[in-house]
């Protein structure tokens, strides 16, 4: 069996300008933060990104490095709002498909089943619909029923961040909440999977074990690589931290903890705290 | 003791769940949620609550279940659930908005985004939660449509139930689903609720006066569900 295990590094390297990128995970919870940090430090440009938005997509919009969002909402959970996503929005620097959540699961899983929409109810009579023109909705050849046609989300990559892999791919989510992080990886062409651990051998029950290795394409071991995400159980979110952030100067932000590389950013947040 | 504001909101939450039976409640808010509490300890045993993340726990706090997210969504669709959201705005028709203030194309005001207000309210009964009473929320327009309103082509699922603020309790129930008032809550004058309603209500008459708790829903939500008096930081008085 392949050895798929790579660094972050290696996987920023397959990114490219304009590329369509998939982040796992939910608001503030269990998101590849060292996966996105790694793309803050590359020179790749222009993304699409679809994400349950969190600071994933407040650290990206900050560093100029969308175009376009895919997203349902964009929360820090415990800080309602991200300050960053907020601002770019508000300068009208952001072109946005903005959905239901139900509507983006949706998306994904019609990508995954290689089906160029699937119906769903949920868009009907909203704003969804009058701000994404380019949908269509589908009518019933059984009861006339009419429904929204969400399109496929097809993905070039997808990033998601579990608590356990192996080195081939096979990974396990050990907190109470899977989100979507095998839908994503079903959605895209090119699949990582960054982990705090990587084993030989699984525990615990067989449901956990979320990805198989035909759904990746690459294993990265980032221990506290979800911070200041949680990543249940083993470790919570870092409140303070996701404060700082949130309050924080972007600009002197980044200057004290992104300019090392994740190594650099792990030192300079167990100074700080 | 007497009663507070806080504690009519709560006990105003707990009877929107009245007849719902075996559900999955899904408050937003803290005074929401101690009105889904108060109501299965009360009326609506059978109501099934989550921990706000993803697991369904009993009244008195044991596992039962689980629900993540996705699971959330099959729940909606299936339509065995009753939603209190916020909102940002609100219409006399129902529309609500949490997605963003302005043109949604360059927001003077990035909010939430959609979230689940589409599917939640074409699919499952909803109602809403307003802790503070006041024209810019309750407005002619919304600018950006989450939920969707009763002027709305919504399906045969919609179906918003009430909406419940610092100052009064509403529905929909006039033969073209405008907003009107159900009750007034006690100690706040009716002109009041006019004047901060950015939309014409209907006049009909004195309307009620929104029941006080009763001794053992008091009892529950003092020594019980809410003891630190948390519910008088999202409404006072």
């Amino acid at each position: 069996m392949r050895d798929k295990r790579m660094t972050p590094a290696d996987v920023v390297a397959e990114l490219s300008d304009g590329m369509t990128i998939g982040i796992g995970g939910w608001g503030s919870r269990r998101k590849p933060m060292a996966l996105v940090r790694a793309i803050l430090d590359s020179p790749v440009r222009n993304l699409t990104i679809v994400s349950y938005g969190g600071p994933d997509v407040g650290l990206l919009a900050a560093a100029g490095k969308i175009r376009k969002l895919v997203f349902g909402f964009v929360s820090l959970d415990t800080v309602a709002y991200d300050p960053y996503f907020q601002k770019v929005r508000q300068q009208g620097d952001l072109d946005v498909t903005e959905l239901d959540e139900g509507m983006f699961q949706c998306g994904l899983l019609a990508a995954g089943h290689r089906l160029p929409f699937l119906p769903i109810r949920a868009g009907l009579g909203s704003d969804v619909m009058r701000t994404n023109p380019e949908l269509r909705t589908v009518r019933s050849p059984y009861d006339g029923e009419e429904l929204v046609a969400m399109p496929a989300l097809h993905l070039d990559v997808a990033l998601v961040h579990m608590n356990r892999a192996d080195k081939h791919g096979n990974a396990q989510y050990l907190g109470p909440d899977p989100y979507f992080d095998d839908l994503f990886c079903l959605a895209a062409k090119r699949r990582y999977v960054s982990c705090e651990k990587i084993v030989d051998t699984f525990e615990g029950p067989v449901q956990t074990l979320l990805l198989n290795r035909m759904m990746v394409d690459g294993v990265v071991e980032t221990p506290n690589g979800a911070h200041f995400t949680s990543c249940a159980p083993d470790y919570p979110r870092d409140e303070r931290f996701q404060r700082l952030y949130a309050e924080a100067n972007w600009d002197s932000f980044a200057d004290r903890f992104l300019t090392g590389g994740e190594p650099g950013y792990q030192e300079a947040v167990r100074a700080w705290r | 003791m007497a009663v507070t504001r806080a504690e009519v909101c709560v006990a105003a939450c707990a009877d929107l769940f009245a007849g719902d039976g075996e559900i999955l409640a899904s408050p937003m808010g803290f005074i929401p949620g101690l009105g889904a509490k108060l109501a299965r300890l009360t009326s609506e045993p059978d109501l099934v609550l989550s921990d706000g993340e993803a697991y369904l726990l009993t009244a008195d706090g044991r596992l039962e279940g689980w629900m993540p997210y996705r699971k959330v969504f099959d729940v909606v669709a299936h339509g065995t659930r009753h939603v209190v959201m916020g909102a940002n705005q609100l219409d006399r028709f129902g529309n609500q908005n949490i997605s963003a203030i302005g043109d949604h194309r360059k927001p003077t005001r990035q909010l939430l985004g959609f979230r689940g207000a589409p599917g939640n309210t074409v699919n499952n009964k909803t109602s809403y939660w307003i802790p503070r009473h006041s024209k810019r929320v309750l407005v002619d327009a919304v600018d950006v449509v989450s939920g969707v309103g009763y002027d709305k082509p919504a399906g045969p699922f919609h179906h918003i139930h009430r909406v419940v603020t610092n100052l009064a309790v509403f529905d929909f129930g006039t033969p073209d689903r405008r907003m009107r008032l159900v009750s007034v809550h006690p100690g706040v004058d009716v002109q009041e609720v006019y004047d901060q309603t950015g939309f014409d209500l209907p006049r009909d008459g004195e309307p009620a006066i929104t029941r006080e708790p009763t001794e053992q829903e008091l009892d529950l939500i003092r020594t019980v569900l809410d003891p630190d008096g948390n519910r008088d930081r999202e409404v006072r008085g």
